[in-house]
């Protein structure tokens, strides 16, 4: 009897047995999850998006304990949260800081999975999951920046929800509809509180559903090739110890703008408060939505303008298909790499635009850039994967590692 | 096993029958659902109160030639502009069929001298510039809205820019000489 297992040994098999959730997180995202060993610190940005996203609903929901949703009142509850409330200045700005780097974060993430070819078979549903994860983060995002009901919040709401106006006859009922009125008011700001509460619980389980995705073929890997289980060491305790050196670096920037530089990425004009009659000289939506919304204003028609913005997000849902090369990393690809990089600096270039009025040579760049964009993505990307040659691809993961002394 | 067997006895006619059921059932359940949904959806649209408080009455006895005022109505403001003789005359004096939403002055006015238009631009719903002396009036002499650049004229005709159409003309009327009421 006393070789047998110990009480608390017993005690953990019998819950097991009955709900095995310990060994569920140890196959997730533990000792029983093998990841390709050859994982750069790209493959950090993943698991911190899971980390800003409890960031944010912790955040979140502390701050809805003083938060007003009324036109009359909801600057003030701000207001009151940055001066009043305990360390409520430190939640706001972890709040508000916190959507930016979820966005840096997540474009880096994206940025990772375009260079890699993450997006190709046999993970195109986990690649979608990603842009279904970015849509409803642009729509926490946006509901979120209309809540503390500033000159900005108060115009941005009134310019995005014109967008759907754009849609040929029903789309004044849809505005409407959205509105719960005649312009953005009172219950327009009552239900995008509502719905920014619900949407991050949404992510969640948006997210669960993505990270289910990516353990049904594994992690890509920087060579693009498939991991053989010799290519491959466990999760915890190397990436989990990776990913937590990663979080360090990530905290330390991410605090030193909350501490010193908490309104950098803000727009003044949203400590005025909202006023329907009077609009800003120059709107701008937050950084993270620039490049869409110089996409938007690239062209002097309104239908165009929005199908052109909803059409760049969603076709990443069909790059899979557009990209015609069987190559997953750009490692391997000399033309596509550097279109890769063309396309990253046409995305700045866009970000810039989006915040500089459109007249002039910003109009200029924001037309060619807008070209860029799709043309890359309808023209480029098919034809290059015909006509490229690749580089050999090496047989495994642990060839080129193995064979390098011989070099 | 007699269950089977019967079953076996007559496969098709009892099948379809059963297909059908099984269909018929799941068109019911499925236009029961869509229509459930309408109330819920509806629940969203502008309440009875707001609906309520839909038009205002405005005078315009102060107003002199040449100047304007803006008026809320529904959260929104209405610009109201005395034109002067030179503007009304402006407006009318260029072709409107050429225009990009082609209507002519005399249509968007009841008195000729007062301009009543929805101040919201047509284009993504910011305020145009042009009410106050101190602000822009875009390269038509109207409004200009400078949220993506839209130009309007003294009839706040959309002439150049993103805007799809004209400023709206809500629905008003003239109480008396001075007097409107709008909605
Ligand atoms: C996906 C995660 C989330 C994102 C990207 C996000 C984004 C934002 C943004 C951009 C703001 C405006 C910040 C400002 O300028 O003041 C905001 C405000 C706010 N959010 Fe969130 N949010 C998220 C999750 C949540 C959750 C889960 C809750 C509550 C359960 C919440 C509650 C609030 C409240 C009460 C405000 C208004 C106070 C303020 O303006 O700081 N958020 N959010
Ligand atoms: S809202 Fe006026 S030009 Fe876009």
């Amino acid at each position: 009897m006393s070789t047998e297992k110990s009480w608390g040994t017993q005690a953990f098999d019998w819950f097991e047995e009955r709900l095995p959730i310990v060994s569920f997180i140890d196959n997730t995202v533990g000792s029983k999850y093998p990841a390709p060993k050859n994982l750069n610190y790209f493959w950090n940005f993943g698991a911190l998006a899971g980390f800003v996203m409890v960031i944010m609903i912790l955040t979140g929901i502390l701050l809805a304990m003083s938060y007003t949703p009324h036109v009359d009142h909801a600057f003030q509850s701000v207001e009151r949260i940055m001066r009043d409330v305990n360390s409520g200045w430190l939640l706001r700005y972890m709040h508000a800081n916190g959507a930016s780097f979820f966005f840096i974060v997540v474009y880096i993430h994206i940025f990772r999975g375009l260079y890699y070819g993450s997006y190709k078979a046999p993970r195109e549903v986990l690649w979608w999951l990603g842009i279904i994860i970015m849509l409803i983060m642009m729509m926490t995002a946006f509901t979120g920046y209309v809540l503390p009901w500033g000159q900005m919040s108060f115009w941005g709401a009134t310019v995005i929800t014109n967008l759907f106006s754009a849609i040929p006859v029903i789309g004044d009922e849809i505005v409407t509809l959205l509105w719960g009125g005649f312009s953005v008011d009172n219950p327009t700001l009552n239900r995008f509180f509502a719905l920014h509460f619900l949407m991050p619980f949404v992510l969640v389980g948006v997210v669960i559903l993505h990270v289910w995705a990516l353990h049904i073929p594994g992690s890509n890997n920087p060579l693009g090739i498939n991991a053989t289980p010799k290519d491959k060491i466990p999760f915890h305790p190397y990436y989990t110890a990776k990913d937590v050196f990663g979080l360090g670096v990530f905290l330390l920037v991410y605090f030193t703008v909350v501490f010193w530089f908490p309104n950098a990425m803000g727009h003044t004009d949203n400590y005025i408060p909202a006023n329907p009659l009077s609009t800003p000289a120059h709107i701008v939506p937050e950084w993270y939505f620039l490049p869409f919304y110089a996409i938007l204003r690239s062209i002097d028609d309104k239908l165009t303008g929005v199908i052109l913005m909803f059409g760049s997000i969603l076709i990443l849902f069909v790059i899979p298909w557009l990209d015609t090369s069987r190559v997953r990393s750009a490692t391997f690809r000399p033309i596509f790499r550097v279109l890769f990089w063309i396309f990253l600096i046409d995305c700045v270039v866009l970000t810039w635009c989006g915040a500089q009025l459109p007249e002039g040579i910003p109009l200029i760049l924001t037309r060619v850039g807008t070209f860029w964009y799709f043309f890359h993505f309808l023209v480029l990307m098919p034809v290059i994967g015909w006509i490229e040659t690749p580089r050999p691809l090496p047989t495994s993961i642990s060839t080129p590692v193995v064979a390098k002394p011989a070099e | 096993m007699a269950d089977a067997a019967e079953h076996q006895a007559v496969p098709t006619e009892d099948e379809s029958r059963r297909d059908f059921l099984l269909h018929a059932t799941l068109a019911t359940g499925a236009v029961g659902v869509a229509v459930s949904m309408w109330p819920l959806i509806n629940s969203m649209n502008p309440a009875a109160d707001t609906l309520a408080l839909s038009s205002v009455e405005a005078s315009l006895a102060g107003l002199q030639e040449g100047q304007a005022i803006t008026i809320s109505w529904r959260g929104k403001p209405v610009f109201v502009r005395y034109r002067t003789a030179v503007e009304i005359e402006e407006a009318r004096s260029e072709r409107w069929q050429d225009m990009p939403d082609p209507q002519p002055d005399e249509e968007r006015v009841q008195d000729d001298r007062y301009l009543i238009v929805i101040g919201v631009c047509t284009h993504l719903g910011c305020i145009p510039l042009g009410q106050k002396t101190t602000e822009t009036r875009g390269d038509y002499g109207g409004y200009f809205c400078p949220c993506h650049g839209s130009h309007y004229d003294l009839s706040a005709r959309i002439r150049r820019g993103p805007a799809p159409a004209n400023l709206e003309v809500p629905e008003y009327i003239f109480l008396s000489e001075t007097n409107i009421r709008i909605g």
